[in-house]
């Protein structure tokens, strides 16, 4: 059934080229994904409180985010597209082996992608076309299918780490049962940390961006409710994603140890492992230098018990590395911005429930609006420890990464180009944004403007 | 011979027809910008938001269709999604920067700016992408059609002597396939101008477009015309299918009636039959390269039933379009139903 692919010489560059490009690509992919998934959720809160208290200002706001999303979208699906073909035009060999097990998330998917484009359409262009309440159900609609994509896709990536649902004869995989495939345990933590991160990121930067505005216009009434709804979906998210982590890491900790090696840089194995803050790993010399280091913190972290055994990289043979550097810094990075964001999160929480108005807390604007960005660099990072930590294979322990890759030669030319695209449309899009939604309306002209290109 | 009805046959059918509403939806959104482009006469600016409306609301779920059939081609074709992903790697990422550049213009356009000069200048991306996105389509269609993918398969095991040129280029940069792109792109032109002629709610845009429509419907005959002796001439693989097979004849009397069809519609300004009747010329040419090949999915050697996924995935996968159909026509009836109904039904509907 599987014939044999095509024979080709792979060099070490062309290599690079590939994972560079699909590295690019995911994370330029995923921060319009993220949107897709939150914006939606924060657009319906407003616009259910318009149509609950009658007050315009929330329709505003759902009308302006909606303009920002509606630009964002675009940009994620095609981006998307882009990613679907790229699966096979740089990792062919890869879905020749993967693509009958793998191939069921993409596939429902796929129907995520349309219910969530078709009610967007009408979401965006419907405002006047039918009721308030078909509008805000479109609404709910788009953001039940963006976090529906997201499990799939997910599950998709998840089987990757824990690949299931086949077994292996003579280097072809026989007994193909997509089902298992997908019930891989990896999907579990996977999904409920990428989908939280998604409401965490989201939430953050559009309450870090009005925070900051406040701050220049303190009485603003506009973004003040922004604050308010962006906090809703966000903060709750934040919290909850330190718990989350906590799963994602002892379930590593059980499936890909070399992973969780790298991502602590642990190179030892021993009982009693440290939790290290910062440190430099050298990999030649095997140890990490000047890394802060809380005794048994890892063996109690990763399974729950200060005297447990945790793996170190020295348990697998060096081939079987992934690159410890990259996963170890991009690890601390989202665990250090993780735990900020929760406790800023916790803040406004608290000042909330002790009904003082978050907007005339100055410090706490200026905590939001700083940790604006930090979701979506949290979600970059935590898929580097993701998928820089699952090298050297494409599917854990099955296929290297190095001999999925597509024999085509000259593959920096792609990677460039597809770079320099996705760094042009980056720019115009932070460009048309800063300049067309950000604009903060004053008060007193919040009577909502009809939006452009809606038909009517 | 073996039965028709196989779940192998059944899927690659099912696959078949994701293409073909990509092509007459998403095929009709790329035409729109071809009709960007050559907007002329007094009406052109109205020629322009005609087609900005159209778009607007569905291009992005037209666009889903794509994904679909390349979801389907790897779950339950995986080799030839990998070989395909291989051999044309070229032109399907030169194809992945027009669809890219396509949308975000698209949108830049309608939501970005509000100075006429940063208009003009994301219609022009818009325009000139969706010119060269079809040619590219058609082209890898035309590659495997034609047996040249398959033929570089061939030699692709022998890498060493087959050289950069012969597997990466030549598969799909022959007279065939270039001649296929450039009947995809005068395809989709038609679809939309015969569309828009629907759409135009006023007589002089409309008399525009059926203009278009009937010059558009010309190119296709020719071009159409020019390929199949360019197919004759150079012996691909398509061209015996479609010339020598014994269902030949009727299937190209069917075509050549919805294409008449077509026209004498256009000529009576039956604008709503017109669309009827160009959605299937599009339909029916389509499927004349699928059985044209068939039993073949990159011919000459790979068939559908040897490069199909195990049994079980298969099954599952038609379960779960089953279930993704009950979702997905309700879901596109209200969407169409919103944006494409009669103008008066939205009166009704306020
Ligand atoms: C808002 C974003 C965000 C925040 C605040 C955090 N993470 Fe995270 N993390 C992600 C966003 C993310 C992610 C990008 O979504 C990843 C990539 C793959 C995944 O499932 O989630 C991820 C992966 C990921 C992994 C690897 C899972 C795997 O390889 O399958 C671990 C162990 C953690 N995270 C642990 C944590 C801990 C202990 C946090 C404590 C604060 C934390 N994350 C905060
Ligand atoms: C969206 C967030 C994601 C980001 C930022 C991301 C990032 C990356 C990076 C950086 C690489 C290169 C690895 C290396 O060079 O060491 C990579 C590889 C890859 N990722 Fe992801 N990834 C993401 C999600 C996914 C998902 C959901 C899938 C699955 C379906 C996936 C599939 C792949 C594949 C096939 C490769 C190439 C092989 C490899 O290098 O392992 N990624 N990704
Ligand atoms: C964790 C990683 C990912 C998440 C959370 C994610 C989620 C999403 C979401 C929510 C959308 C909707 C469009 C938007 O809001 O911009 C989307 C679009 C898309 N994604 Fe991803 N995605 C991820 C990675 C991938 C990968 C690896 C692929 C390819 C194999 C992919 C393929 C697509 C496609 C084809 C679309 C376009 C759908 C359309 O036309 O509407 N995504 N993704």
């Amino acid at each position: 059934m599987y014939c044999n692919p095509p024979a080709g010489v792979t060099s070490v560059s062309d290599l690079l080229a590939a994972r560079s490009q699909m590295g690019m690509s995911l994370a330029f992919h995923i921060i319009f994904a993220v949107v897709g998934i939150g914006m939606p959720v924060l657009m319906v809160v407003a616009e259910s409180r318009w149509h609950r208290t009658g007050d315009a200002i929330y329709l505003d706001l759902a009308k302006r985010w909606a303009k920002g999303t509606a630009i964002l979208f675009a940009v994620g699906a095609v981006s998307g597209t882009v990613l679907s073909f790229e699966l096979g035009l740089l990792w062919p060999e890869f879905m020749r082996f993967g693509g009958a097990i793998v191939g069921m998330p993409f596939s429902l998917e796929g129907f995520a992608f349309f219910t969530e484009a078709i009610f967007l359409g009408v979401y965006l262009y419907g405002w006047d076309r039918i009721a308030v309440g078909a509008h805000i159900a479109a609404g709910t609609i788009v953001a039940i299918s963006g976090a529906a994509s997201a499990v799939f896709v997910v599950i998709a990536n998840a089987w990757m780490n824990t690949p299931r649902g086949f077994e292996m004869l003579q280097g072809k995989p026989v007994n193909v049962d997509p089902i298992a495939a997908m019930m891989t345990p990896a999907a579990f933590p996977e999904v409920l940390h990428m989908v939280l991160a998604a409401y965490a990121a989201t939430g953050f930067a559009v309450a870090g961006i009005h925070a900051f505005l406040l701050l220049r216009e303190p009485g603003n009434a506009f973004h003040r409710r922004a604050l308010a709804v962006a906090l809703l979906v966000g903060a709750p998210a934040a919290i909850a994603q330190p718990f989350s982590g906590d799963i994602s890491a002892r379930y590593i900790a059980r499936w890909q140890p070399a992973k969780l090696a790298a991502a602590e840089a642990q190179f030892a194995t021993e009982k009693g492992a440290p939790l290290r803050v910062g440190g430099i790993p050298y990999e030649t010399a095997r140890e990490t230098r000047y890394a802060l280091e809380i005794p048994y913190g890892l063996s109690l972290l990763a399974f729950h018990d200060p005297n447990a055994e945790v793996k170190g990289l020295e348990a697998f043979p060096d081939s079987d590395w992934p690159p410890v550097a990259p996963v170890h810094f991009a690890f601390q990075i989202m665990v250090g911005l993780g735990t900020f964001m929760a406790l800023v999160a916790i803040w406004a929480l608290v000042t909330r429930w002790r009904k003082r108005q978050l907007a005339e807390n100055r410090w706490l604007l200026r905590a939001i609006a700083i940790a604006a960005p930090m979701g979506f660099i949290c979600i970059e990072a935590g898929w580097t420890v993701t998928e820089v930590g699952r090298q050297p294979w494409i599917v854990y322990e099955i296929v290297r990464t190095a001999d999925a890759v597509t024999p085509m030669p000259g593959l920096v030319v792609p990677f460039v180009v597809f770079t320099i695209l996705y760094f042009f449309l980056g720019a115009i899009v932070v460009w048309l944004l800063s300049r067309h939604v950000l604009g903060s309306p004053r008060v007193s002209d919040v009577e909502p403007e009809p939006l452009a290109g809606s038909g009517a | 011979m073996e039965s028709l009805l196989t779940l192998p046959n059944v899927l690659a059918a099912l696959t078949m027809v994701a293409l073909n509403a990509y092509v007459l939806f998403g095929g009709a959104d790329f035409g729109g910008g071809v009709w960007d482009l050559l907007a002329s006469g007094e009406r052109r600016e109205q020629q322009r938001e005609l087609v900005t409306h159209a778009i607007g609301p569905i291009w992005e779920a037209n666009h889903v269709w794509l994904v679909l059939v390349v979801v389907l081609l790897f779950t339950c074709f995986p080799p030839v999604f990998a070989d395909l992903s291989i051999l044309l790697h070229i032109p399907l990422s030169l194809m992945l920067i027009g669809i890219v550049l396509r949308g975000s213009a698209f949108t830049f356009r309608s939501y970005g700016s509000e100075h006429d000069a940063e208009q003009r200048r994301w219609g022009r991306v818009f325009a000139i992408a969706s010119l060269l996105t079809p040619v590219l389509l058609g082209m890898s269609i035309g590659a495997i059609a034609s047996g040249g993918v398959g033929e570089a398969l061939v030699l692709s095991r022998t890498p060493e002597t087959a050289g950069f040129w012969r597997l990466w280029v030549v598969p799909w940069l022959t007279p065939f396939s270039v001649g296929i792109g450039v009947l995809a792109l005068a395809l989709f032109a038609f679809l939309a101008a015969v569309y828009l002629t629907v759409e135009a709610d006023d007589e002089g845009l409309r008399e525009d477009f059926r203009v278009r429509a009937l010059w558009s419907a010309l190119a296709v005959f020719v071009v159409a015309f020019a390929v199949l002796l360019i197919a004759l001439a150079t012996d691909t693989h398509v061209g015996s299918g479609l010339t020598r097979s014994a269902w030949a004849i009727p299937f190209h009397v069917a075509t050549g009636v919805a294409a008449l069809w077509t026209i004498w519609a256009l000529w009576a300004r039956r604008f709503r039959a017109a669309r009827v009747a160009a959605a299937a010329q599009v339909t029916l040419i389509l499927w004349g390269w699928v059985l044209g090949q068939y039993p073949y999915i990159i011919p000459p050697n790979e068939t559908i039933s040897a490069a199909a996924a195990p049994e079980r995935t298969l099954n599952l996968t038609l379960w779960a379009l089953a279930l993704g159909a009950m979702v997905l026509f309700p879901s596109l009836a209200y969407l169409f139903r919103i944006f494409k109904g009669r103008p008066e039904a939205f009166e009704r509907m306020r």
